[in-house]
């Protein structure tokens, strides 16, 4: 295969635009890293450490279920376990990028993958279910993310928790709202309502009676049964609501 | 099998989840790379995507306190009305925030 065959240029002037694009989120992932580096120390992990977890591992709600099973010693396969279970979702995330990821070389496509992480993916995603090939913001979203949460780690150990109480001001639920209002800016159609219910309902299934941290997995493969079975029919797919998409997603 | 947090063991503790964490980034696209895109695959992977949204943020809901309920209903509320992503994320924070003062 010829390197002439990939057919998506990532734009140099785009990724800095979609940095900036994330550059709000991106300041509250400094306040959850803050809250990170703090658990972290406090469980006796050296400074360095944990901001070299945080620059390698790059995946906040993993690190601090890692903490959370921090001692003197560590077991290493339920340490295994919870860390891919609870980034598993990233499995699903890459794929459903595929048909974009495809178009670049291996070499930058696993690139890019390095700074894949919920909310520059959910962008890209709902750009992509909008009409729009938005790798630009794994990129440049992605490395402002990244930063933010290497910059709120360092902040956390040395200086300590930033706020003296993030949830009382609900910056927990940044995020949760982050992601929603992605899924729900999205296109609408009876299948993918459909597919929602069955996702959700799957999903809180799983979350009550199977093992923790199988929920989003299970929730998102359900849904994407329904997909799987109940295919949009081609010809009536131009007369689908048009979304305003000209700004789906912050800017 | 256990590894001490000495220094070494440390370091071994992040890099196996590093490795982890890297296996699932990677193990999507490595796996579709072998896959035909066929309509019904595009159409899974489609309906899947938006799905892990949900999956994510329901649980999230029936799981949370009161605030997390309010700022999450206010979110939807806003976004179905509005579609400003960002004013509708504000709108649900502030409300997360205003139910946790009363509550």
């Amino acid at each position: 295969m010829s390197v002439a065959s990939y057919s998506y240029k990532l734009q140099p002037r785009k990724v800095r635009l979609e940095f900036f694009r994330l550059l709000p989120i991106s300041l509250f992932v400094v306040a959850f890293g803050a809250a990170f580096g703090l658990a972290a120390t406090q469980k006796g992990l050296p400074p360095l450490d944990a901001i070299l977890m945080s620059i390698t591992v790059f995946a906040g709600a993993s690190q601090f279920a890692a903490i959370d099973m921090w001692g003197n010693q560590v077991s290493v396969l339920p340490l295994i376990a919870v860390v891919f279970a609870i980034n598993s979702r990233h499995l699903l995330m890459g794929a459903s990028l595929y048909p974009m990821l495809k178009d670049v070389s291996p070499g930058r496509r696993y690139g890019l993958l390095l700074l894949l992480t919920d909310a520059n993916w959910a962008v890209s995603a709902q750009d992509y279910q909008n009409g729009k090939h938005n790798l630009e913001v794994i990129l440049g979203g992605g490395l402002v993310l990244w930063l933010a949460w290497i910059l709120g780690t360092w902040l956390g150990v040395y200086f300590g928790g930033l706020l003296q109480d993030p949830k009382s001001l609900g910056l927990d639920m940044v995020l949760g709202c982050f992601l929603l209002a992605m899924a729900l800016g999205g296109k609408k159609s009876p299948r993918v309502l459909v597919a929602w219910t069955i996702a959700g309902l799957a999903s809180l299934a799983a979350w009550r009676w199977l093992p923790p941290n199988t929920h989003v997995v299970v929730g998102a493969l359900a849904g994407g049964a329904i997909g799987f079975f109940w295919l949009e029919h081609q010809d009536t797919e131009a007369t689908d609501e048009p979304v305003a998409a000209e700004e789906g997603a912050p800017q | 099998m256990m590894i001490e947090t000495t220094t070494t063991g440390i370091l071994a503790l992040i890099a196996i989840m590093t490795v982890v964490t890297l296996a699932t980034r990677f193990g999507g696209v490595f796996i579709m790379s072998f896959v035909r895109i066929s309509p019904r695959i595009e159409s899974f992977i489609n309906t899947m995507a938006s799905s892990v949204l949900i999956a994510i943020v329901v649980p999230m809901a029936f799981g949370g306190d009161v605030g997390a309920r309010v700022a999450l209903v206010t979110t939807a509320a806003a976004m179905l009305l509005s579609r400003k992503p960002l004013p509708s994320i504000a709108a649900g924070i502030a409300a997360a925030a205003i139910a946790r003062y009363f509550f």
